[in-house]
């Protein structure tokens, strides 16, 4: 009962946008918006095909590379410099700077550099994904307590074994915070690096769709990102749970008194 | 003072300095041992000058008024810092960082147990991390568990248990890790009163058990007389030693017996004197220079 309660709510919502597309566009016939069945058939005759394995999983693969990549420079890099002061002091600067370009400017500068590859999206994956990471790690690390750090010291864990079980798992819940927005920041950043001159890939596909008025088709490209989306979320949402149990039961208690 | 003529006949065993003894007894030695903080409006001198030894399976309290500097004593013992001045020796070796023989348990139970592992691997750690085989490190945990009376949550987060249960965890782990010297700084201050007698009890029970060297600092005059073979009381900062007690209490001691003691009353009257002698800004002869 609880179960089909919470399909029920999950599920409840897109059915009824759906139905309200539906009921909107019946009997219209607006070029730029097809039917919900239009969509539907459009949908599985452009996908479920050769372009699978030509357009989406590429992309797909490409994303969870960069993505993967982003992640690990991201700890292992924010593990260091948030550890070492000089080096924060050292870095700091020249991290907001390049905080603070816009990745997809990369993209044309990375293609005249690395070539048309895919070596180059997905550093252009990586350039943008990383420092949500990086600077959510360093934060995290630099927030350890006192208390802790004291106690650990005192039982002398220390080197590797003060990094794994102390800072790693004293930085995780601002480390997935900043995962939740690499996750995002490197969708947009899959379909962005596809658009410019390139010859596969769902972004890559969606703008040819564009510029050829297949309007369907386009729509039907756009919901398959969406769909990516949300199956990231879910994969996230779940490894969160299962890393941040401590934290979430912790918080729990503590909002509780 | 008043107080000082009263007291010779009742408390002989006192003194304005601290106890030392014979190198070869003690276990733990402070010798002249300084702290001066630098800090952006000028150097704070937060313990000027502290001379005392513990011998091996003595429990000593530590009180003093609050800002004497009795967090910083600690930290210098525990190698967590360093003195400006002085030295602190264990078992004979100068203490540079925190020794293999020592363990701490902080006041703040709910920051120094580690969040993410629960009760046993919390206790567990310390010995995994000085690579103690399992067989071992399994027996070493279940007896601390069940030392302080705790084998039925191994499974629990700490946060899942009441505060007094997270000392008692605290107070498991460092007793797993077999120090020859446990420091405590201020353990209870952070628990409701029934709690706080129970875990005092422990702590004489784990002392008794163990024979190891405890150095107890609390601001809790009670406390102190009640725990200690001895207490070292301090002066107001910058802390030298205001007076070093022995507590000649019976050795077998209870929250009920213990307490109503005469003897036990007169000793808290002295220390509780001490103090407000302290936090007045009376120093004893010896730091007058």
């Amino acid at each position: 009962m609880k179960i089909l309660k919470s399909i029920g709510y999950a599920v409840g919502l897109p059915a009824i946008l759906v139905l309200i597309w539906a009921v909107a566009t019946a009997g219209e016939a607006n070029f730029f918006v097809p039917t919900p069945t239009t969509l539907l058939a459009t949908f599985a005759e452009t996908w479920f095909g050769d372009r699978v394995v030509s357009d989406v999983l590429p992309s797909i693969g490409r994303l969870i590379i960069g993505v993967t990549a982003a992640i690990i420079i991201g700890v292992v890099a924010g593990l260091l410099i948030g550890s070492v002061k000089w080096l924060r002091d050292l870095t700091e600067p020249v991290l907001e700077f390049f905080r603070a370009v816009p990745p997809p400017v990369l993209v044309p500068v990375l293609m005249l550099l690395m070539g048309i590859t895919d070596s180059m999206k997905v550093v252009v994956i990586i350039s943008g994904c990383i420092w949500p990471v990086l600077l959510n790690t360093i934060e995290g690390v630099r927030a350890i307590d006192g208390v802790l750090s004291d106690s650990a010291h005192t039982y002398g864990i220390s080197g590797g074994a003060r990094i794994r079980y102390l800072v790693l798992p004293s930085a995780s819940p601002q480390i997935m915070a900043g995962v939740r927005q690499c996750l995002s920041i490197g969708l947009i950043l899959m379909v962005i690096s596809e658009m410019f001159a390139s010859s596969s890939g769902l972004g890559f596909t969606i703008v040819q769709f564009q510029r050829s008025f297949a309007i369907p088709e386009m729509w039907s490209g756009i919901v398959i990102l969406g769909l990516i989306g949300v199956a990231m979320s879910f994969i996230f949402q779940f490894t969160e749970r299962r890393i941040l149990r401590w934290y979430h039961g912790l918080r729990e208690v503590e909002n509780a008194v | 003072m008043p107080s000082e003529t009263t007291d010779k006949n009742t408390l002989p065993t006192r003194t304005t300095t601290g106890r030392t003894v014979q190198n070869d007894e003690a276990m733990l030695s402070v010798r002249g041992l300084k702290k001066v903080y630098q800090t952006d409006g000028g150097p704070i001198e937060a313990v000027r000058n502290l001379t005392f030894d513990l011998r091996a399976g003595e429990l000593a309290c530590l009180v003093g008024p609050s800002g004497s500097g009795k967090t910083t004593l600690l930290k210098c013992i525990s190698g967590l810092m360093a003195p400006t001045e002085g030295q602190v020796l264990l078992d004979g070796v100068e203490v540079s960082g925190p020794p293999k023989k020592m363990a701490v348990v902080f006041q703040e139970y709910g920051r120094s147990l580690f969040p993410w592992m629960r009760v046993r691997e919390n206790v567990e750690l310390p010995l995994k991390n000085q690579r103690v085989p399992k067989d071992e490190r399994d027996r070493l945990v279940n007896e601390a568990l069940e030392a302080v009376g705790l084998s039925h949550v191994p499974k629990s987060y700490p946060w899942q248990l009441s505060g007094g249960m997270q000392q008692r965890v605290a107070i498991a782990r460092a007793v797993a890790y077999q120090p020859e010297v446990l420091l405590m700084d201020e353990p209870f201050a952070a628990v409701d009163a029934q709690t706080r007698a129970d875990l005092e009890d422990l702590i004489r029970t784990v002392w008794k058990k163990l024979g190891i060297t405890v150095l107890f600092v609390t601001h809790d005059i009670d406390e102190s007389v009640y725990l200690g073979e001895r207490v070292i009381i301090l002066s107001s900062s910058p802390t030298v030693i205001q007076e070093d007690l022995v507590i000649d209490l019976p050795a077998e001691r209870d929250q009920l017996n213990t307490r109503s003691l005469p003897r036990f009353t007169e000793l808290r009257h002295h220390v509780y004197e001490q103090i407000q002698l302290a936090k007045a800004g009376h120093r004893p002869a010896a730091a007058a220079k």
